[in-house]
């Protein structure tokens, strides 16, 4: 009997220190799938964030740079302009991306740099213990925002994939998430497409995610996709922002 | 001159220390740079902006010296020899990058034409980053190798000798220049292009594996989350900068043979003010000596301590353009077996051979 389901050869047989209900082990899955399907593990070079997926580099099989705090930007432009044959992506979370890395994340992008960002957004800093993030929506509460979110103090939610968007220089920008079936198909084909401009060396590519927390939203898993989608997914408008033309 | 043609640099030519160091790192092979422009040193950018082009070199403006540390660090990765200049604000912003790449063990080289601080401080040069580049900058137990050039033609010699180092022991390598180093025009002549590759890069580098042609991945990383892991990595690292001491220690002694009675220690620039300084005291009849770390780390402690030690040798000046940093090196080389002195400024006016020659006959000095 044939095989139809298998494990990517670009994943490893770690198992991740994820939370349950965390949706990176998901998205893990859906590049390693993306880099299979392409035949490009022997030159791809991944760059791990500052944040829960710090240690994303034990579940792939490929080779991984792990970078400071929102900085990944700059070290994927370093090795494209020195290696414009390898394919690059950097993975990142809000705090890492829209916070401390957004001057980065806007040079690269409006350089038009050939690497992809996987932009993983679940409204919290995740590892650091439940932070407020440039991303956490009004009211919410964090560890550093116990009353909620105060956007007369804060201001209102960082919407990256619509900021990059504004920028002049061609890139693939959009919008995904990965919180119920339906949705993580369209997300592999976004990631996919991200990879492909890559390979075409077309554009800078950009794939936010929309993702959960169960842990640090105090929710249970079912609730965390719950609120998501009822909070987050309104806000945080799915589709694609910026083709290539 | 031709600042472009290959040839006519092939002899001795007249160059501004900041340009020829720029052409030396071609010539070191080093054909990538990514650089943020700062004064006095922006020069280097805009000749390598010029030159990167035409031997098919990469050229970046970052938007940040932050950023251009990670693009260093990304690309030094990866196996490529890179290079950077800035100066002294640059640097603290470049020091967290230094941090992560020597940390992670990758070579690189970084050129700090020194301007004087705190804060925005000055323009014009000085040696007050002495305690940044040899001591930390960055956070963690790492070490930069650091040499300090006292003319252009050193400069260019050390920017050519610096790759092959970080390639060696796989950790950043920094010239220390001051604003004057940079900005004056002296006779330079190129030594011929340097051959060497990294060897060893495919054991560690990430350089995809199809590259290499392994089926075993690298990685690049700082973490050590397991207390053992992490003792253990930065006995490594230790183990390293022990190796550097034993090693790549050196300086230029200077009128030792003469039976002086002030030892001098000085670099860079202000160690050629001292020369002119001792020279003129030596018709005056009165001897002094000098040993120029050309590395200040490793530093020259040994020799130091020898030169201090002559019985001829009453005390020891430690004579910079700060306000007393390498002096404490100096005192920890001479072990109390001589007073130490200190003679300095800071701002950017370099001290004259006059007021060199009264502090060291008077004995008198600012610290």
């Amino acid at each position: 009997m044939a095989k139809t389901y298998q494990r990517p050869q670009a994943l490893s047989e770690e198992h991740t220190h994820y939370c349950p209900g965390c949706t990176h082990g998901v998205i893990h899955r859906l590049i390693a799938e993306v880099i299979d399907e392409l035949g490009i593990r022997g030159r791809t070079v991944g760059i791990a964030p500052v944040g829960c997926a710090v240690l994303a580099y034990n579940y792939f099989t490929f080779d991984f740079q792990e970078a400071a705090h929102g900085r990944a930007p700059a070290m994927a432009t370093g090795i494209k302009r020195v290696r414009p044959d390898l394919i690059v992506f950097t993975y990142q979370g809000d705090g890492d991306l829209a916070s401390i890395g957004m001057g980065e994340i806007i040079h690269a992008a409006n350089r038009g740099e050939k690497f992809t960002t996987i932009f993983v957004n679940n409204a919290v800093y995740g590892m650091t213990g439940g932070q407020m993030a440039p991303t956490t929506m009004p009211n919410q509460r964090t560890t550093t925002s116990p009353l909620g979110r105060d956007v007369g103090q804060c201001g209102m939610p960082i919407k990256m994939a619509e900021l990059l968007s504004s920028l002049m220089t061609p890139g693939y920008i959009t919008r995904q998430t990965v919180i119920r079936p339906k949705y993580i198909v369209k997300a592999k084909k976004a990631i996919r497409a991200a990879f492909t401009y890559q390979m075409e060396n077309r554009c800078f590519s950009f794939v936010e995610l929309v993702s959960t927390c169960p842990t640090n939203w105090g929710m249970t898993p079912l609730e965390a996709v719950k609120w998501a989608e009822e909070v987050m997914l309104p806000y945080y408008r799915l589709g694609d922002f910026k083709t290539p033309v | 001159m031709r600042r472009n043609g290959g040839k006519a640099l092939s002899q001795k030519v007249l160059m501004k220390g900041n340009e020829a160091i720029g052409e030396a790192a071609i010539r070191a092979g080093c054909l990538n740079y990514f650089a943020y422009p700062i004064t006095p040193q922006s020069e280097i950018a805009e000749y390598l902006s010029r030159r990167m082009p035409e031997v098919g070199g990469v050229f970046l403006q970052g938007e940040s010296e932050v950023a251009v540390s990670y693009m260093m660090f990304g690309a030094a990765a990866c196996g490529a020899r890179i290079f950077t200049t800035s100066s002294s604000p640059g640097i603290s912003l470049m020091s967290e990058g230094i941090s992560y790449i020597a940390g992670a063990q990758c070579p690189a080289v970084f050129v700090n034409i020194m301007r004087g601080g705190p804060g925005l401080g000055g323009i014009l040069p000085s040696q007050a980053d002495y305690f940044q580049a040899t001591k930390g900058g960055g956070h963690g137990d790492y070490r930069l190798l650091v040499m300090a050039p006292a003319s252009v033609q050193e400069a260019v010699e050390m920017v050519m000798q610096a790759f092959p180092l970080a390639e060696k022991y796989r950790n950043p390598v920094m010239i220390l220049g001051d604003g004057l180093i940079g900005q004056m025009m002296e006779p330079v002549q190129f030594p011929d292009h340097l051959k060497t590759e990294p060897s060893n890069k495919d054991d560690w580098a990430t350089n995809g594996m199809d590259t290499r042609k392994s089926t075993k991945r690298n990685l690049v990383k700082t973490l050590y989350l397991d207390p053992d892991a992490l003792n253990q990595h930065n006995l490594t690292l230790k183990a390293k900068y022990d190796r550097m001491k034993q090693q790549e220690v050196r300086y230029r002694p200077y009128n030792l043979d003469s039976e002086y009675r002030v030892l001098i220690v000085s670099y860079g620039t202000m160690s050629r003010v001292c020369r002119t300084a001792i020279d003129n005291l030596k018709e005056e009849g009165f001897e002094a000596g000098m040993i120029r770390p050309q590395t200040l780390f490793p530093f020259p402690e040994k020799a130091i301590d020898e030169a201090a030690s002559k019985p001829s040798c009453k005390r020891v000046f430690s004579i910079e353009m700060s306000m007393g940093q390498m002096v404490e090196d100096v005192e920890r080389s001479v072990r109390g077996k001589r007073p130490v002195l200190f003679y300095g400024k800071c701002g950017g006016e370099v001290p004259t051979p006059e007021e060199i020659m009264d502090v060291v006959r008077s004995g008198n000095h600012s610290a």
